[in-house]
């Protein structure tokens, strides 16, 4: 479906990630963002609060994160699309509510603009240390899907894409983007509307009459949605239910439902970029503003005559499993840089099954790697 | 005279294929849901536009029994949850349901923030003076020298009065009756649904299996006899004086009905005053139909 | 001559008696029979003083009772 042209800011710009997030996500349709101010991510609802009133929707500043990461979703059941946006901290305070959407199969948004961690840490510098976190960072067995952008472009293409999928899934997910990325500012080319592709919210035909079953899957194992105010005195609740959305705490019941949030993600594209890997030695395996930096080593190394070949990750999670192993049995090792103290090299390796090895290139963070940490790390690999 | 209605009232809006419900012989939460009923039914609410919004907690399950569009959300967030949903779509009727540990200790902020707002929200506390689903709590409503099971040898910190915390937030609605009072509950929920804005209604109620077991005060009927003794109607009263103790008088009444600009007249005032012509209008975003 | 009558739905009860003490008339009474929970429901042992003012309707927290105006032969 083609986007609204009330959200969509058609032109080429000028823009930072954070300001591009918001454009995204606008053009997506969401109508809805509540938020909690917490560097390097305010601006993205700053801007949301300054276009909002113009476009039609509401946004409203919270009290905190907790109450941000929930009206989203009282919001997304009252008809809208809806997001919020936080960093480190505050997306610690949001776990309760990522299973929440994931539970009751909520499709919204949470951007992470990551920083420096852990604790407080360093709000205006970068890190990507919450990757494990936004998957595995809400308790119990819970699918997310998590999307890194690396350039304001993408801050914007990919704030789509996070909403597409949210309604193609009816589950909740994260923009990993990172404090680089959200404040630099390059061109962002906004198309008009009508060549942006929107997943329209998927309402149920269903008759609002006593056999509608608000949680029974289609063939997709994705439920249609309904919305509260249309007549069909459905019930949502976070505790383990059956098709009715009635609790029913029973092993029986958790089978079947935790096995189906989980095997409906199985679809979901593992988008990524790859170059140079034919014959590569070395693959780097990079996201968000690392890839960038890793590009550069890349470039260093082949002048050197190595064999790389480069691996972004755009989808983080789910993690591109069969990509990475079918690439393990071609190359020697992984190198991969991470503005943390290896979060995805894990994947990676994991993945690998041993058929290559994986080397991290690891920094704590509040600044980007130097292309020479890297390609250190790619001499070693080839060696 | 010939009889038009054969089914007990509350069924319109029961979930019949999960009645029996779990709340304890005595408890009081089913007494505020027949009251709940029959106000929808009295003040003619198109009952596909109420949604009902609870916690965690037994009175959070009421959500659970009602058959309205109903959200079982996570403990203490109900109000928030509540936020965005009247937000998306203003004309759904948002009632909060739920009880005294989740909407005043881990709900505390989310309270006092939705009251300040003024948002157009109707909270129902159910007020059982502990944390029951857990099995007996301390709670920030609990009277001082009662036995809980985290204070084992008397609690001894001061409770929150209810409805002086939430006029002092800014509600424009404030009123406190017991499952004694039925008839005058039913009737401030009607109240309540006519008006717009932040409205809250404290609901005093047994709680026989834990707090009154645990304080030697009888059972449930024990502690209805002991509102209706102990009970005293002062409508208007300060919020200041209204503090419950534990074997005290429980002043009940309407303390509080003030007409203040609710949060959705704030916003679309401020916003089409200072952008004018540009102002684009929430859609109401419920694609219904 | 009764205004009312009330009707019990015998084993959702669970013998809290609210209904017994809070009839205005006095209408009924916990039976010494058990309901299949083990409970005594009440019964109605004044027929003629009910008004079907469904006070017990209201106070009643498991929906086992509800009073109705009028005649029941209607």
């Amino acid at each position: 479906m083609q986007a609204d042209p009330k959200g969509v800011l058609t032109g080429v710009h000028f823009m930072d990630g954070d300001y591009a997030c918001c454009e995204g996500a606008l053009a997506a349709g969401a109508r809805f963002a509540a938020g909690y101010p917490i560097t390097p991510s305010t601006e993205v609802v700053e801007r949301f609060a300054a276009r909002i009133p113009m476009v039609g929707g509401v946004f409203i500043q919270m009290e905190d994160e907790l109450a941000a990461s929930i009206a989203i979703q009282g919001a997304v059941w009252g008809g809208a699309k809806a997001f919020t946006v936080t960093s480190g901290p505050g997306f610690s305070l949001m776990m309760e509510h990522i299973g929440l959407a994931a539970m009751t199969e909520t499709p919204c948004v949470f951007v992470n603009v990551q920083r420096g961690g852990p604790s407080t840490g360093l709000p205006t510098l970068p890190g990507q240390a919450d990757m494990m976190q936004a998957r595995w960072g809400s308790h119990g067995d819970c699918g997310i899907i998590a999307l890194c952008p690396n350039s304001p472009q993408e801050c914007f293409d990919l704030t789509i894409e996070a909403f597409n999928q949210a309604e193609r899934f009816r589950v909740p997910v994260m923009l990993m983007m990172d404090e680089v990325v959200g404040h630099m500012t390059e061109k962002v080319v906004i198309p008009p509307a009508e060549k942006i592709d929107v997943f329209p919210r998927r309402l149920t035909t269903a008759k609002p009459d006593g056999d509608f079953k608000p949680f029974q899957p289609g063939d997709d194992l994705v439920p249609p949605m309904v919305h509260a105010g249309m007549g069909y005195n459905f019930h949502v609740t976070g505790l383990t239910h059956d098709e009715r959305g009635y609790p029913a705490m029973n092993p029986e019941t958790q089978d079947r439902l935790v096995r189906r949030l989980l095997k409906k993600l199985d679809p979901v594209p593992h988008l990524h970029e790859v170059e140079g890997i034919d014959g590569a030695d070395v693959v780097v395996v990079s996201y968000g503003i690392t890839s960038r930096v890793a590009q550069r080593a890349i470039e260093l190394a082949r002048e050197k005559g190595v064999k790389v070949g480069k691996f972004r990750i755009i989808t983080a999670w789910p993690f591109p499993d069969p990509e990475i192993r079918d690439l393990a049995a071609r190359v020697k090792a992984f190198v991969v840089p991470e503005l943390n103290m290896g979060q995805m090299s894990r994947e990676v390796e994991r993945a690998a099954a041993g058929q290559a090895r994986t080397i991290p290139v690891t920094h704590a963070g509040g600044s980007v790697h130097r292309p020479e940490q890297i390609l250190k790390a790619i001499e070693e690999a080839a060696r | 005279m010939s009889v038009v209605c054969i089914e007990n009232p509350a069924e319109q809006i029961l979930r019949m294929d999960r009645i029996p419900h779990i709340w304890c012989p005595g408890c009081g939460i089913g007494t505020t849901v027949n009251c709940f009923a029959r106000a929808l039914v009295d003040s003619k609410v198109d009952l596909r536009k109420v949604a009902v919004v609870s916690g965690i907690g037994c009175t959070g399950r009421v959500a659970g029994y009602t058959k309205l569009d109903s959200f079982h959300t996570t403990h203490g967030r109900a109000i928030p949850f509540a936020t965005g949903l009247k937000l998306a779509n203003p004309s759904l009727q948002v009632v909060v349901y739920s009880g005294d540990g989740d909407l005043f200790a881990i709900g505390g902020n989310h309270m006092i923030h939705a009251a300040r707002r003024n948002l157009d929200l109707k909270v129902v506390c159910v007020n059982n003076l502990v944390y029951a689903m857990t099995g007996g709590q301390t709670g920030p409503a609990t009277p001082d020298h009662v036995i809980t099971t985290t204070a084992p040898y008397g609690t001894y910190e001061p409770a929150f009065n209810l409805p002086q915390l939430v006029e002092a937030a800014g509600a424009c609605y404030v009123a406190r009756w017991t499952t004694f009072h039925v008839r005058q509950l039913a009737r401030s929920m009607s109240e309540m649904f006519a008006r717009r804005g932040f409205c809250f209604i404290e609901v005093l109620s047994p709680c026989p299996t834990l707090y009154q077991r645990r304080n030697k005060m009888g059972d449930g009927l024990d502690a209805m006899k002991s509102y209706k003794e102990l009970s005293k109607t002062r409508h208007g009263a300060p919020t200041s004086e209204v503090a419950l103790s534990r074997a005290g008088e429980i002043v009940v009444g309407k303390f509080v009905d003030r007409q203040r600009p609710d949060y959705g007249d704030l916003m679309r005032g401020q916003l089409s005053e200072t952008l004018g012509d540009r102002y684009a209008e929430p859609e109401e975003a419920c694609t219904c139909g | 001559m009764a205004k009312g009558f009330v009707r019990i739905t015998v084993d959702r009860c669970k013998g809290c008696a609210f209904c017994v003490e809070f009839c205005p008339t006095k209408v009924l009474a916990l039976s010494s029979a058990f309901n299949s929970k083990g409970y005594h429901p009440p019964h109605v042992v004044a027929p003629e003083k009910c008004s079907g003012c469904d006070l017990c309707g209201m106070y009643c927290p498991d929906f086992a009772i509800f009073g109705v105006r009028g005649t029941e032969a209607g």
